[in-house]
């Protein structure tokens, strides 16, 4: 049998899940502007330090775990999860609570995660995606946090993407929310939020 | 008994802000989801805190989920610091968490509320957190749950509607003043807590993150900033908040919300600031009203506020110039809010 070593996880438990849920929620207060979100952690690839973090900071035994294909396929992803949050990793999206996508290009359709009902629209997935860079321009956001109109660009991002961030405003208040993780910063688009290209 | 010592025990220590790591964690996921649906009220499953309901255990859990050691603490309680339940939030987290406190809105990075806006404009990075003790506005037209959620599901307003309606059949005018309804981000109505009316206009495109916490009803919910937060009215009935005839009685501020104080059993009274940080800071700079001390000679002693008392009982040994003022008080000084409001 073999044993490998398990990543660390927070030195500070206490300070630094505080500090990074105050970026969380500075960052779906005000839709479209990256928070700073720095972090020591060195989880394993391709799980990103930024998105790690959110992790231990948000997810425990209450929160089932939809990982992507490219991090199941990479057994310590799932382990240091398992290890330092105690969440349920499951296979089926739509059971999920919080979802980590490290490949945004490809990744599922925003339908096949929970997207709360009528009388709960809060029961819905939060999806965080990994990316590499943000910048101020691609796309223009509109909605509450946001003084006027903001310029916001993210780059992974998946196909289509003002499409079906319009069809999930659509759904509002159902709808999935939205972290970006990355380049030590984390960027929120809360599900009321309106997105629209250039 | 004097107490004498019987054994070494170890001082008693809590967690950063008292509550356990899963506890935040699980009051933080509320947060964040209802700063994504602003208005709409998250469940959440709201610890027994040491203090009791009704006391502020609602806000007291949103700010021990939020608050970091960086951050400055202001307390106010119907807008003063130095009431009872200000008081012992403020004594709470200074025991629990450490962090520094103030009584100055500008200096504050998150203030707890009970019942009141700081007349000081809010900037980007506070966090305005507000003990709610019924989250529910259509709780008195509706008590069952499962159906208020359906209301709020559908976006069926009507009932409320039609409770002002009835206000201005009965009274010719919509007589809410207190927990006014408001409709956050043209989705989800919403009880503001009981902040007086006057405060509405406040939550409307605030700066601020606005969070709500009510501990025995569970319940969580936000305004993110720069959010539309609309008051309900009618065409013909527009909403209005209170006027007061008066400026304050101690620092001569114009258009901000008033307390009465009762000064005696002959009906002399006076109107104050209910933001002590706001009249303090105006008396500090200088501003008289018609019943404050006159500047000392040495320059800057500033009186104490008075805080209104409940019943208008008021402290012995206060400042005796109030008194003797009190006593030349013109009739009638000062409108009642509500009187004026009519009149207005």
């Amino acid at each position: 049998m073999q044993t490998q070593e398990l990543a660390r996880g927070f030195v500070d438990p206490v300070f630094a899940a505080q500090g990074v849920f105050r970026a969380a929620m500075w960052a779906l207060s005000r839709p479209g502007r990256p928070q700073e979100l720095a972090t020591d952690l060195i989880p394993p690839a391709p799980l990103s330090p930024e998105a790690a973090a959110l992790a231990l900071a948000l997810c425990d035994y209450e929160t089932p775990v939809f990982l992507d294909a490219a991090l199941a396929a990479e057994r310590a992803v799932g382990d240091f999860l398992r290890f330092h949050t105690g969440a349920p990793i499951v296979a089926e999206p739509g059971q999920a609570r919080f979802a980590f996508i490290s490949n945004p290009l490809n990744m599922l359709e925003f339908s096949e995660f929970s997207q709360g009902i009528p009388e709960f629209p809060d029961a819905s997935v939060t999806l965080i995606l990994q990316v590499a860079s943000f910048v101020d321009h691609g796309f223009t956001l509109e909605g509450p946090g946001i003084k006027g109109r903001l310029g916001f660009g993210a780059a992974p991002l998946p196909e289509h993407f003002a499409a079906r961030m319009a069809a999930n405003r659509t759904l509002f208040p159902r709808g999935i929310d939205l972290l970006l993780a990355g380049a030590g910063q984390v960027a929120g688009l809360p599900r009321s939020v309106a997105v629209k290209e250039g | 008994m004097t107490s004498q010592h019987t054994g070494e025990m170890p001082a008693i220590s809590y967690n950063f802000a008292y509550l356990d790591e899963q506890t935040k964690r699980m009051i933080r996921r509320a947060i964040l989801k209802a700063i994504a649906i602003p208005g709409y009220q998250v469940p959440f499953a709201a610890r027994e805190m040491p203090m009791p309901y009704g006391w502020g255990t609602g806000g007291v859990q949103v700010t021990a989920a939020v608050l970091g050691p960086d951050d400055v603490l202001k307390v106010i309680d119907q807008g003063a610091d130095d009431t009872t339940n200000a008081v012992a939030i403020r004594g709470f987290f200074e025991k629990t968490a450490g962090v520094a406190t103030t009584t100055a809105t500008t200096e504050a990075t998150l203030i707890q509320t009970r019942h009141r806006i700081p007349e000081t404009k809010l900037s980007e990075n506070q966090i305005l957190v507000y003990q709610v003790p019924i989250p529910e506005p259509l709780r008195f037209l509706e008590p069952r749950e499962t159906e208020t959620r359906q209301l709020h599901a559908l976006e069926e307003y009507g009932l409320m509607h039609v409770k002002l309606y009835e206000d201005i059949a009965r009274h010719g005018h919509i007589a809410t003043t207190y927990a006014y309804p408001v409709e956050v981000a043209g989705r989800y109505v919403m009880d503001p807590s009981p902040i007086p009316k006057f405060d509405n206009p406040k939550m409307d495109d605030c700066p601020a993150l606005q969070l709500f916490g009510a501990g025995r009803e569970k319940r969580i919910y936000a305004i993110p900033p720069y959010t539309t937060v609309r008051s309900l009215d009618f065409e013909d009935h527009p909403f209005k908040v209170q006027r007061f005839a008066k400026p304050c009685a101690l620092c001569a501020a114009t258009g901000v919300y008033l307390d009465e104080v009762i000064l005696d059993d002959r009906g002399g009274r006076m109107f104050v600031c209910s933001d002590t940080d706001y009249c303090n800071a105006r008396q500090a700079e200088g501003h008289r009203g018609e019943m404050a001390a006159p500047v000392s000679s040495s320059g800057g002693a500033v009186l104490p506020h008075p805080t209104p008392l409940p019943h208008g009982e008021r402290e012995q040994g206060d400042a005796p110039s109030l008194t003797l003022t009190a006593r030349g008080a013109p009739e009638g000084a000062g409108e009642g809010p509500f009187g004026a409001e009519i009149a207005s």
